[in-house]
């Protein structure tokens, strides 16, 4: 088979590709995550200042960052799915959707329990915190608009509208620290400059980044197969499967 | 190791309520839609042969 940049485009490929890949992904997500998860508890040391309560931020901030991610290449497949009529690519956008949400609500509630005993409260509306929430409520609502459209171009394409609008909120989460005077503190690791950071810190932070993007890559695939299977039912390809 | 027993890890220097109700809720979640996931593939697949199973009997 001749591999070319659309080949996996056709649902039926992508189907068998996604199936080799996923315990693959799965085993990567475990193996980052133990790795993390030592690396921050018993090698990373306690934080002068906020004690052991900042271990918090080796699932806040990989959780953060994938909602941010996640979205954006939401956004991307939907418009690509839209503007050349690409079923794959809409169905792909509408398996990321869930999992965005779900790492928007991880990053929330993590962030309230460090805010308890750091800043003394659970909540504050301020730029950050604000604009994240509403990422939470831009998932649901392109969850709900796309589910309750029962043709699944017309809601593929009214799901797109509503991603790409949404997403100029994402560089609003990025900047708002910069932006605005915020509770939330600003970026500790930058493109430009050295980490302010603990390096075991750093160290235990991208391995849980690694292994929040590796079980996501594995959950969204399995959910796009399924979305596949749902969707080209009336392929000849999915009846072969299911003889 | 920064802990020299578990009681001591749990209690996380006082903040072992929400260390732990923060990677407790997270892995719940994950776990959950994992789970929700397969499920979801699993009926896909067997809603085809549901399908295929009509299909026939009305030819």
């Amino acid at each position: 088979m001749t591999l070319r940049f659309n080949t996996f485009a056709a649902p039926s490929r992508f189907y068998a590709l996604a199936g080799a890949l996923v315990p693959w992904f799965w085993g990567a997500a475990l193996l980052f995550g133990v790795a993390g998860l030592y690396v921050g508890f018993a090698i990373a040391p306690t934080d002068f200042q906020q004690g052991d309560a900042y271990r918090i931020i080796f699932i806040h901030v990989p959780a953060a960052w994938m909602s941010m991610l996640i979205y954006l290449v939401l956004a991307f497949w939907a418009a690509w799915g839209w503007m050349l009529n690409a079923r794959m690519a809409s169905m792909y956008a509408r398996a990321l959707a869930p999992t965005g949400a779900l790492f928007t609500f991880i990053a929330l509630w993590t962030g309230a329990l460090w805010g308890k005993p750091t800043w003394g409260t659970w909540w504050v509306w301020d730029a950050r915190l604000t604009s994240e929430f509403i990422l939470l409520l831009m998932y649901l609502g392109y969850i709900a608009l796309t589910e309750a459209i029962d043709d699944p171009r017309r809601a593929a394409n009214a799901g797109a509208l509503l991603a790409l609008v949404g997403a100029v909120n994402v560089p609003i989460i990025y900047f708002s620290v910069r932006w605005w005077n915020t509770l939330h503190q600003g970026s500790s690791i930058s493109m430009s400059t050295a980490p302010k950071m603990v390096s075991t810190m750093l160290t235990a932070m991208l391995l849980m980044t690694f292994c929040f993007w590796a079980y996501s890559l594995a959950v969204v695939f399995t959910r796009a197969r399924a979305i596949v299977l749902e969707q080209e039912s009336d392929t000849e390809w999915v009846r072969a499967l299911a003889r | 190791m920064n802990w020299t027993s578990l009681d001591q890890f749990l209690h996380m220097g006082g903040y072992g309520l929400y260390v732990w109700g923060s990677y407790g809720a997270a892995l719940a979640v994950m776990l959950t839609e994992a789970a929700l996931v397969r499920r979801r593939l699993h009926a896909a697949r067997a809603a085809l042969g549901d399908v295929l199973g009509d299909r026939e009997a009305s030819r």
